[in-house]
């Protein structure tokens, strides 16, 4: 008998008990499955250099990319700005992945729409969809705006989004001055940070208000960053330099908000009045680059306002932020920050002989990757494997450049286009001390025992760490917790064997 | 009950009429009070959900990619189309597997086409076969590849049947084409069902005229097949490990841990056990009409239903199998009745409110009434009226019945029901736990598992405790609030 009930076991022991061995031994006669010493053969060889050159000669095949599409992006920025429904026009399936996706990361509800468009919308396009799904979402959930964003079957189709939109309130499916973005947002386009950089501008574009006096304000694009956190250090650092500020959008409530007995739909916290204003901002100061390109140069060309993005992440890239903005608006930056600027030095400079010299590979988004690097290499640690999945020219240059300042930084390579495939013949052949990543690099922490950082998108096998912001002098703090103490952690792994490895089991590290 | 009846009637018409007229018209025709002694739930299923109103329901691809074939583990799945669908759906499932990930297995993994503009606007036959190429390099070890459709797939008119019968013989590996793009149909459903033809259509022609002997097949009279569990969370195993003590001989186990040679084998089985009618219901009648293989349905959640069909299962065999049968519940009953013995008191009286797919919005009933708990409400993503009338073999009159229940319905009947606990899906979860409501992942269960057999029904006890008499619901409220106003 299995189950004892005062030690109930779930399936981390009960298969490991001798009578479920020798079921899976029983079951192998039946699976044909290839010989231990085959798939030794195998396993071995898929560690080689034979293996990795083929392995990079692929050109049709993606395997463990990281990256996701572009609705994924554009439902995120929506859920930023108040009491705004996301709605995404196409099959519904794609709205009950991204639903499932964020709530995974974040342990939140996340409330989106779909059209629900079937074969015979297919044949006859979407229309009717749009119009029944603008009037039954509005009847439901009253929203102050709904952001429409399409799935790659609204795309194939070609549906009219503009037209739909218009013909659906000239129908009175809703009221005609709920606004109404729209962007397209095709799957084979890009990626989600593409989706996000589309529905802000879309957005912006569509609440702007006149051009008038200047409000005095900065706005702030975070991009698709998953540390909500980070909104939150933003503006307690905005508070302390006393700089007025409209965050484009703000989506921290929405992806942690509290349990109080109700459940709230929107927690959006940017207004559609001040988003409507920010065309009157002083400048525009973007915190990631590739999610943000479209949205930016719409706000120079067409506000004519002046924008920039500055990375808020490390020392040296909190330095030049508060700098910047200081310059900007004419404010010191206090000396509240300066304290905190010298506690996170001083964390560093405690913790630096561990992390000093330590290879490392990373994968990632491209604006997450740079602020990683950022810090990283200000540690005194060498990256080796820069895997960017949905990469591009301009990144990359970046990259170099960001990795031509350090000393440290001259054994990267950055592989743009590549999957997590490739970065597993990369640790194979040539391994490294530290692999940072989401939490689909748990697989690759497995069959190469590189230990894991997780930091990224998703992580859905750890709990809360968006709570913590990896942004500005506290956000350093935190990147070096994570990441000494994996490599503490790792080494106390090292060396727990009794009798053989455990005389280097220090209790002081 | 029949104030109980009337009281549900009316929160039924009190949440319709948010809706506009149009809207509550179609949605009336999917709510409804369990009636006394009625063979059916009285509602609509299997219909196409109204946009803009926050359906739970998934697609075909997540039908077929996602259930039936993704967790055949020595077969590769490329999601054919765009990179999101393969992206959102790895590795969500939890269909444990035995192998090594990459070399000879391949569940936890992403394959996918990636499409750009170029292969919509071109068409993405030769990019297919190419990847198809590049698979078997990098996988020596893999016995097949599906190819799941994605939704431009249909709609640039793609022929990726040619390309699977022209790669099937060039790479000597089976390539089983399948059109499960995410607009056809209305639901996951329609996924399962074309996964299923495809497994008629595709697998089993291949290898009908090969003799026992080359399938390295020795039958007996005791071969069976589990087909339609996923083993989420190991529950395949848990079942199996029953069957295999009553003197059955599990030859295939379907699609959960399953290779492409259990696959083969299995129109060879003395007699199929279909776990999840709903997705894999095809499959079996296929098998009894062109093999002469009789099926029949089983439940292997809670001991109660455990035993009925284990002496079920056993009524198709002969003596021997029944004796064992009899002899298995007997020597797990005393570890069911200590689970029951702890757990009872602590879970008695507990009203459920359920909301999944397949089968266990019926099938998890029981196993809540072993425990004393009382299921208020129930209702399926994807079901069809089959599902509805195999429902009221399970429910109690008086259960609300919800097809294809919408955000808002859901959030209204908790709101109204005062349910103590709600098991549904993830997309919910996080809801109704900010309604300070206990509730368990009835997908993944909650990354435990397994709940199947007496080994699951232990785990699913524990874990239904632990949802409910946590202590941390009680926090939810500040002491200083004093208002009444909960769920």
């Amino acid at each position: 008998m299995s189950q004892n009930v005062n030690a109930i076991q779930d399936h981390v022991q009960l298969f490991h008990q001798p009578e479920y061995q020798e079921l899976f031994e029983r079951k192998r006669q039946f699976e044909a499955c290839p010989s231990p010493e085959e798939v030794q053969r195998v396993a071995e060889w898929t560690k080689t250099w034979d293996y990795r050159e083929k392995n990079f000669a692929r050109e049709a095949i993606t395997i463990n990319p990281a990256k996701a599409c572009q609705p994924l992006g554009a439902i995120f920025a929506a859920a930023g700005f108040e009491q705004t429904l996301p709605f995404v026009h196409g099959s519904q399936g794609c709205v009950a992945y991204f639903r499932t996706h964020l709530t995974r990361n974040y342990k939140e509800p996340f409330a989106a729409v779909s059209t629900s468009m079937t074969e015979d919308a297919a044949v006859f396009g979407g229309l009717q969809n749009m119009i029944e799904g603008l009037m039954n979402a509005y009847a439901l959930y009253k929203p102050k705006m709904i952001a429409v964003c399409t799935t790659c079957m609204a795309e194939v189709i070609g549906d009219d989004l503009g037209a739909f939109i218009t013909t659906a309130k000239n129908e009175g499916a809703l009221p005609a001055d709920v606004p109404v973005p729209y962007a397209h947002t095709p799957s084979f386009v890009g990626s989600h940070i593409d989706g996000y950089d589309n529905m802000l501008k879309a957005i912006l574009q569509t609440l702007e208000g006149k051009k008038g006096d200047s409000t005095g304000k900065l706005n702030f694009i975070p991009g698709f960053d998953p540390y909500i956190a980070n909104i939150r250090e933003l503006r307690r650092m905005l508070t302390l330099m006393d700089i007025p500020h409209t965050i484009l959008a703000d989506n921290s409530d929405t992806f942690d908000s509290p349990n109080t007995g109700h459940y709230v739909l929107y927690h959006g916290r940017t207004t559609l009045q001040e988003t409507a204003q920010a065309i009157n901002a002083e400048a525009t100061v973007a915190l990631q680059a590739y999610s943000t390109e479209k949205t930016r140069d719409f706000i120079q060309t067409v506000w004519q306002q002046p924008t920039c993005v500055l990375r808020p992440f490390g020392i040296q890239g909190t330095d030049a932020f508060l700098m910047k903005l200081s310059k900007l608006t004419g404010k010191p930056i206090p000396p509240e920050l300066e304290v905190e600027r010298g506690r996170a030095v001083d964390a560093m400079t405690d913790s630096q002989a561990w992390l000093h010299g330590k290879r490392f590979a990373i994968y990632g988004d491209p604006d997450l990757v740079l602020s990683l690097l950022a810090f990283t290499l200000e540690m005194g640690m060498e990256p080796v494997h820069i895997v960017v999945t949905n990469s591009n020219e301009a990144f990359e240059q970046e990259a170099k450049e960001l990795l031509a300042r350090y000393p440290n930084g001259g054994e990267a390579t950055v592989w743009g286009g590549k999957d997590l495939w490739h970065l597993r013949s990369l640790l194979f052949t040539e391994p490294v001390d530290l692999l940072i990543g989401n939490s689909y690099g748990k697989y690759l922490w497995r069959d190469t025992k590189t230990p894991l950082v997780r930091i990224g998108y998703p992580i859905f096998d750890r709990h809360h760490l968006h709570r913590y912001p990896t942004l500005g002098y506290q956000g350093a703090i935190n990147l070096l917790n994570w990441l000494v103490n994996t490599v503490l952690d790792e080494l106390d792994r090292q060396t727990i064997l009794p009798a053989k490895t455990d005389f280097s089991f220090d209790l002081i590290r | 009950m029949t104030s109980v009846y009337q009281e549900r009637k009316q929160v039924i018409q009190d949440v319709l009429a948010a809706y506009p007229e149009k809207t509550r018209k179609k949605r009336q025709k999917h709510l409804n009070v369990l009636e006394e002694g009625k063979s059916d739930c009285g509602v609509k299923s299997n219909i196409k959900s109204i946009p803009g109103v926050m359906t739970t329901r998934g697609c075909a691809y997540a039908g077929s990619k996602g259930v039936v074939w993704g967790p055949v583990k020595d077969v590769i799945h490329i999601s054919h189309g765009p990179v999101g669908c393969g992206y959102y759906s790895w590795s969500g499932r939890r269909n444990y597997y035995v192998g090594t990930t990459g070399v000879d297995t391949f569940v936890t993994m992403q394959f996918t086409t990636d499409f750009q503009e170029r292969d919509i606007v071109f068409g993405g036959d030769k990019k297919l076969a190419k990847a198809l190429d590049e698979l078997a390099t990098l996988f020596p070890l893999t016995k097949g590849i599906t190819i799941e459709s994605e939704c431009p797939i249909g709609l640039i008119g793609d022929d990726i049947e040619a390309v699977a019968r022209h790669k099937t013989k060039d790479l000597g590996k089976l390539v089983v084409p399948v059109r499960c793009e995410g607009f056809r149909g209305v639901s996951q459903s329609l996924g399962h069902h074309i996964a299923n033809d495809t497994i008629r259509d595709w697998v089993f022609p291949a290898y009908d005229k090969l003799s026992n002997d080359e399938l390295g097949y020795t039958p007996s009279p005791y071969d069976i097949a589990i087909i339609g569990d996923y083993n989420i969370g190991g529950d395949a195993w848990a079942s199996r490990i029953l069957l295999e003590e009553i003197g059955l001989r599990v030859v295939c186990q379907f699609s959960g841990d399953c290779t492409l040679q259990e696959m083969k084998l299995a129109p060879r089985v003395k007699l199929n056990l279909i776990h999840c009618y709903r997705s894999m219901n095809y499959l079996c009648r296929h098998m009894e009409e062109k093999y002469g293989i009789p099926w029949v349905e089983y439940n292997f959640f809670g001991p109660t239903e455990i035993a009925n069909s284990l002496r079920k299962i056993a009524s198709y065999f002969d003596a021997t199998i029944q004796e064992k049968a009899e002899a298995v519940i007997a020597k797990y009953q005393p570890q069911a009745d200590a689970v029951i013995a702890k757990y009872r008191p602590r879970l008695e009286g507990k009203r459920v409110m359920i909301m999944v797919g397949g089968l266990r919005p019926r099938h998890v009933i029981p196993a809540f009434r072993d425990l004393g708990m009382e299921v208020i409400g129930t209702g399926y993503e994807f079901g069809h009226s089959d599902d509805y009338q195999r429902t009221t073999h399970y429910a109690d009159p008086g259960t609300v019945i919800y097809d294809d229940v919408t955000a808002y319905e859901f959030e209204e009947f908790a709101r109204r029901l005062h349910p103590d606990l709600i098991a549904s899906g993830i997309k919910e979860k996080y809801v109704f736990q900010k309604m300070a409501l206990p509730f368990r992942q009835m997908h993944s269960w909650d990354y435990s598992g397994p709940y199947h057999g007496y080994d699951g029904f232990a785990v699913f006890a524990r874990d239904m405790d632990l949802a409910l008499n946590s202590p941390t619901w009680g926090l939810v409220k500040a002491p200083w609030k004093t208002h009444t106003d909960t769920v």
